[in-house]
């Protein structure tokens, strides 16, 4: 039970008043970037990101997870008061949350959105207590060519997961890796692709690019739909919340399910959207009445809403032990990491485990408060969206400029802030998918390190990748990943033939 | 703000002003065009194997190539498709109100090379609520100064994190 005397000691380290400060500081913003459009988890720490430099690391990553638990949770507001999801992740939360609202049932709605998600997000933090440890155990006797091998999954997976096209998929990734070799090269000091451009010598920071296509791009996104909110109003009272506390036990299938399907897509880089759009699926498809989804149906709520924060989660967990983020939100909060000066992987759990266990007590504290404050204060947030848009917009923006010029203190960041932004809208419109390209763009270094490591050892022969059980296993599993869409389109062609005979 | 829910019987003007395959192909290309600059210098550089192991170009030369052959691809079926393809793009209802706020996002932050960043964000966020809030003066005054001199106080002097600034903060002695 050493992992409950390491926890007991984290929270010691959490449990400090400055530090729940900090942590009540996070998930108030973070709950209005979520409900804010424009603003989301990942360029939201993004953005405040340049503040915290100076904070104490285990503060500051406390504060910042608290902004994206916080975001979490306010995505969920939007989705039923607005029908307007302010997270990616919180659209399948729309389908039955706001047609509860419309039939006056708002309160039960947000109770069931924020209990779900604290349960989700519970269950991935046990998880991440028990299973991180033993998993940077395990990676400590990884060597280059291991390390290759699973980001090498981590990229497949997209490419197998995603509901993209794949070749649209591979361009965003190979953009990312692209953009981080710009600049630089770190074992040679040879200048790559900067061509005679001094602005590019430092090359492209991920914070930017996350800035500008999760920011900008969402705005311009939204202007498309013209700027009518109309709101439903909600008032929680104990009352309403205790009703619906006691209906929720005899869903305890659909949260375990849930709770499953986001885990696991929150480990293999899949993230929340997916999890909760094929939570909701897998919801309904196993309901008794699966024609009363989309009307109202309080599962359709609480399986997407359960799933999405697990994932969210549990996305933290191979970003702590391997340092590969399974989520872009993940990869900003690594970004932070590095720029603290601590290189997350399994060597952090062995150096730094005061840190380590300090985030995972913040994990569970930070939710238990992130779900009281929502509860009590939700009708303060949908006033926020009641503020006219062409006031919202232009202020949005303006902090979108002022944290992408912050990162560097250089004005060609803002300039690329909005490159982009252009390139976020026509990916969004397009179906380019935009986490690979900031994956790519936070890995890109750390992959070609370990590449290049892996053929200096084998003297420039593959066959390193498949030289012993275990990296030949991940490499293996990479590949399948990466023609699994062919496979499917192979399966199809199949059945196509079957069916027309 | 991920998927457009439109409304049935939405009054607005669908007609579709644009087609995908337009972006599509120029984006295409666009990156086709990315890909040779990274693999002409990753030639530059060397792709094979130097004194110490692989050469600078070595990994992004092949990251190229892949951007190359999936933007290819791209291109191709675009191509391939043209004649038949359906998909819209955006209608113009949709794309006026986007070139509404990029237009101006634009010209702010040339703005903001020049000028620094308190003047261009007033005259932002005051020129949105006149001109698509249509609020009274008093109000679109307020809100327009106090937002910048919010994040003066909050950057300049509480975290001491210094923004860029132009002539006139110099005027003022900053």
């Amino acid at each position: 039970m050493e992992e409950v005397n390491n926890l007991m000691g984290g929270f010691a380290v959490a449990m400090t008043l400055p530090n729940i400060m900090y942590m009540l500081i996070g998930i108030t913003l973070g709950v209005l970037i979520g409900v804010l459009p424009g603003l989301g988890g990942a360029n939201g720490i993004a953005i405040l990101l340049p503040l915290t430099f100076s904070m104490d690391p285990t503060s500051a990553i406390i504060m910042l997870s608290c902004i994206y638990w916080g975001a979490l949770f306010g995505g969920a507001i939007t989705s039923i008061l607005f029908n307007i999801p302010g997270e990616p992740w919180s659209v399948a939360t729309t389908f039955d949350g706001y047609p509860m609202a419309q039939q006056g049932k708002a309160a039960q709605a947000l109770t069931a959105a924020f209990t779900s998600s604290f349960i989700g997000a519970f269950f991935a933090v046990a998880l991440i207590t028990f299973l991180a440890p033993v998993l940077a155990k395990f990676a400590l006797n990884f060597g280059p060519a291991e390390y290759f091998a699973v980001q090498l999954l981590t990229f497949c997976s997209f490419v197998g997961m995603s509901k993209e096209p794949p070749t649209k998929v591979i361009v965003a990734m190979m953009l990312g890796f692209a953009l981080a070799a710009v600049g630089m090269d770190t074992v040679t000091g040879q200048l790559r692709m900067t061509y005679e451009f001094p602005v590019l010598l430092k090359g492209f920071d991920f914070l930017i690019a996350v800035i500008g296509l999760f920011g900008i791009g969402e705005i311009l996104l939204t202007m498309e739909e013209g700027l009518a909110f109309k709101g439903k109003s909600a008032r929680l009272n104990p009352k309403v919340v205790w009703e619906t506390w006691k209906t929720l036990p005899k869903y305890w299938l659909t949260f375990f399910r849930s709770t499953a399907i986001g885990c696991w897509m929150g480990i293999t880089p899949g993230g929340a959207t997916p999890a909760s759009f094929m939570s909701y699926g897998i919801a309904q498809r196993m309901s008794k009445e699966p024609e009363s989804f989309g009307k109202g149906q309080i599962e359709g709520v609480l399986a997407p809403e359960t799933a999405a924060h697990a994932a969210g989660t549990a996305a933290l967990l191979p970003m702590l032990t391997l340092g590969i983020p399974g989520s872009p939100t993940a990869a900003v909060l690594l970004g932070g990491l590095m720029i603290w000066g601590l290189q997350p992987g399994p060597m952090l759990f062995v150096e730094h485990k005061d840190f380590v266990w300090g985030l995972i007590a913040s994990m569970y504290l930070g939710n238990i408060v992130g779900l009281l404050v929502v509860l009590t204060t939700v009708p303060y947030w949908a006033a926020f969206l009641r503020i006219p848009f062409s006031v919202i917009a232009p202020v949005i923006v303006v902090i979108c400029a002022i944290g992408a010029y912050t990162v560097h203190s250089s004005m060609f960041d803002v300039v690329m802030m909005m490159v982009f932004g252009v390139v976020g809208y026509l990916f969004k419109k397009l179906k380019y998918p935009m986490a690979p390209l900031v994956l790519a763009l936070v890995l890109g270094d750390m992959a070609e390190a370990s590449f290049r490591q892996s053929m200096l050892l084998s003297q420039g022969d593959v066959s390193i990748f498949w030289s012993n059980k275990l990296v030949g296993g991940i490499a293996g599993l990479a590949i399948v990943m990466l023609i699994w869409p062919l496979l499917g389109s192979i399966k199809s062609l199949f059945s196509n033939k079957a069916a027309s005979r | 703000m991920t998927t457009p829910n439109h409304q049935e019987g939405d009054d607005r003007d669908d007609s579709p002003v644009t087609l995908t395959r337009g972006p599509e192909l120029i984006v295409g290309l666009i990156i086709m065009g990315l890909a040779t600059l990274v693999i002409t210098d990753s030639i530059r550089v060397g792709i094979g194997w130097g004194d110490e192991g692989p050469q600078a170009g070595y990994f992004p030369f092949y990251i190229g190539v892949i951007l190359m052959s999936a933007s290819g691809l791209i291109v191709l079926t675009t191509l391939l498709k043209w004649g038949s393809a359906t998909g819209v793009f955006a209608t113009r209802k949709e794309l006026v109100p986007v070139f509404q706020m990029l237009v101006p996002m634009v010209i702010y932050v040339v703005a903001m090379v020049f000028l620094g960043i308190y003047l261009p964000s007033a005259l932002l966020i005051g020129f949105f609520m006149r001109r698509h809030g249509n609020f009274e003066w008093p109000l679109s005054l307020g809100v327009s100064l106090g937002v910048p001199l919010t994040f003066f106080l909050v950057f300049e002097k509480w975290f001491l994190v210094p923004l860029p600034k132009g002539p006139i903060e110099n005027m003022l002695g900053f």
